[in-house]
């Protein structure tokens, strides 16, 4: 059998501690929980991270990547403004429903618990590459005509409150369907609100 | 033995549509009195001059350097006698043609007053179809509204020393405009950490975000090369207009056109995506000494 590599290792420190600490919580979830759950020694793990602080600010850089990498895609794709906001919608429900624990960690740890992240992750510094592509995306659909001229603050709370929110219900079980069929009218209601004016 | 009266260097300045500005500038040139001892104008607007311009229209003489200041305009006279007719007879014969100004180097203000006639002597805006395109080898554009007189006071010495002037692709000096405006601004730092001027002619803050300021994506030494020696626009609390571009004269130049926030257009050179991380970033960090003023003129008199 290969043995695994140190970034495969790290990879399985990252997905192990955001399912902890999106199911419990950044105080409650301790560095031998993880280590346990990764199945190495305490010790061993802080070769990977030195400090639990510096782990969450890792995890939501990695989430801030993986999100701004699927945007990236989406706004260098030729398609309108419109087919693009279905995708993102699309590919935030699904990452919520493949990989919750990336979204419930930004919802429930990073939102939630500033004083973690106030040294080293504060304004944009660690969710710099998701911000960056959601003005891209909004520049770009203002400078094609497609959506209306705003501040970028206004329209970000919309388009990221919204989708934020019903995440937030799905994880919660309150919604009454399955999330997949609240895409297409939650992508109508985003366009609706920031297109352009007649 | 020739006298030093012979080799002086014939200039004839000639207008097309302009304000003047140009030549109004040149006169405050600090060493044009050294300039004018090596060159001999044989007309120029508001120097003493050797020939009055009706006989300079009867273009029965030649020069070494045409200087051409304003717009380029075909039903326009001068004495009486069509500007083309002049203008081709001295850029005929001359060594360079200086287009002084960007209405002579692009169209400027007088193009965007009437754009389906005026131009540049050899440039329509960025497109080279001027209609002196059989001279392009011998044409230096100085560009700026007004040009610079040490930009007109260099390019001239360097013909009268016979140096080499290496030029951009918009035919002006490299030595002048390789550089942008933003090169040597005193507000920089304000401009590095996103710290916003509010008002006008303050001394702190970038003009950049929220004052329309042009100085990152236009080429010019203004701030390096001082007007009088003193000042720039944007040291002063004024916007850049961009004025040495071939887009100018822009509309609305005291405001930023942004989208959604986001300027629409980022720094030459730099990524958009690059350049909002990096925005996005310097914007989280508050540095007091930024945020303040420089001088506590309340607290101090």
């Amino acid at each position: 059998m290969a043995r695994t590599t140190k970034e495969e290792r790290k990879n399985g420190i990252i997905s192990a501690a955001l399912e902890l600490f999106s199911e419990n919580g950044f105080y409650i979830t301790t560095i031998p929980d993880i280590a346990k759950k990764v199945g190495m020694s305490v010790g061993n793990f802080y070769n990977y991270f030195s400090s639990k602080d510096i782990l969450a600010k890792e995890l939501i850089m990695y989430i801030s990547e993986y999100l701004g990498k699927n945007i990236r895609a989406i706004n260098e794709s030729d398609i309108s403004t419109q087919e693009k906001i279905e995708k993102i919608v699309s590919m935030y429900f699904d990452t919520a429903k493949e990989r919750p624990e990336m979204i419930e960690y930004f919802l429930r740890v990073y939102l939630s618990n500033r004083e973690v992240f106030k040294d080293g992750c504060e304004g944009m510094i660690c969710v710099s590459p998701f911000i960056t592509e959601m003005m891209i995306f909004f520049e770009k659909g203002v400078a094609s005509g497609e959506l209306h001229d705003q501040d970028f603050f206004s329209a970000f709370g919309l388009f990221m409150g919204y989708l934020g929110g019903m995440v937030f219900l799905y994880g919660e079980k309150i919604l009454p369907e399955p999330l997949d069929d609240y895409k297409q009218s939650i992508s109508e209601n985003i366009y609706n609100a920031l297109k352009t004016r007649t | 033995m020739h006298s030093k009266q012979e080799h002086k260097l014939k200039v004839f300045w000639l207008q097309g549509l302009t304000c003047n500005g140009n030549a109004h500038s040149f006169l405050n040139l600090d060493y044009l009195g050294e300039l004018l001892e090596k060159t001999e104008f044989l007309q120029h607007p508001l120097l003493p001059s050797k020939y009055a311009l009706s006989e300079m229209a009867e273009c029965k003489t030649g020069c070494d350097v045409l200087i051409f200041e304003g717009a380029y305009d075909p039903s326009l006279k001068r004495a009486g006698v069509f500007v083309d007719k002049i203008l081709r007879h001295y850029a005929k014969n001359a060594k360079y043609i200086i287009a002084v100004g960007t209405c002579a180097s692009f169209g400027g203000i007088f193009k965007a007053t009437s754009p389906q006639t005026n131009s540049g002597i050899l440039f329509n805006e960025a497109e080279k179809n001027g209609p002196l395109q059989e001279y392009n080898a011998k044409i230096i554009n100085l560009s700026g509204c007004p040009v610079h007189p040490e930009w007109l006071g260099f390019t001239l010495n360097m013909i009268i020393d016979r140096r080499k002037i290496v030029l951009d692709e918009e035919h002006r000096p490299q030595e002048l405009y390789s550089s942008l405006v933003h090169h040597g601004c005193t507000r920089n730092e304000y401009f590095e950490w996103k710290v916003d001027a509010n008002h006008f002619g303050e001394k702190e803050g970038c003009l950049f975000y929220k004052q329309g300021c042009r100085a990152p994506m236009t080429h010019g030494s203004c701030n390096t090369i001082l007007w009088n020696g003193v000042n720039s626009k944007t040291r002063s609390g004024t916007p850049c207009f961009g004025c040495t571009e071939s887009d100018f004269p822009r509309t609305n130049l005291f405001e930023t056109k942004t989208n959604m926030s986001i300027p629409a257009d980022a720094p030459v050179g730099v990524p958009k995506r690059a350049y909002l991380t990096v925005t996005g970033i310097a914007k989280t960090f508050h540095i007091k000494r930024l945020e303040e003023p420089l001088i506590d003129y309340k607290n101090n008199t």
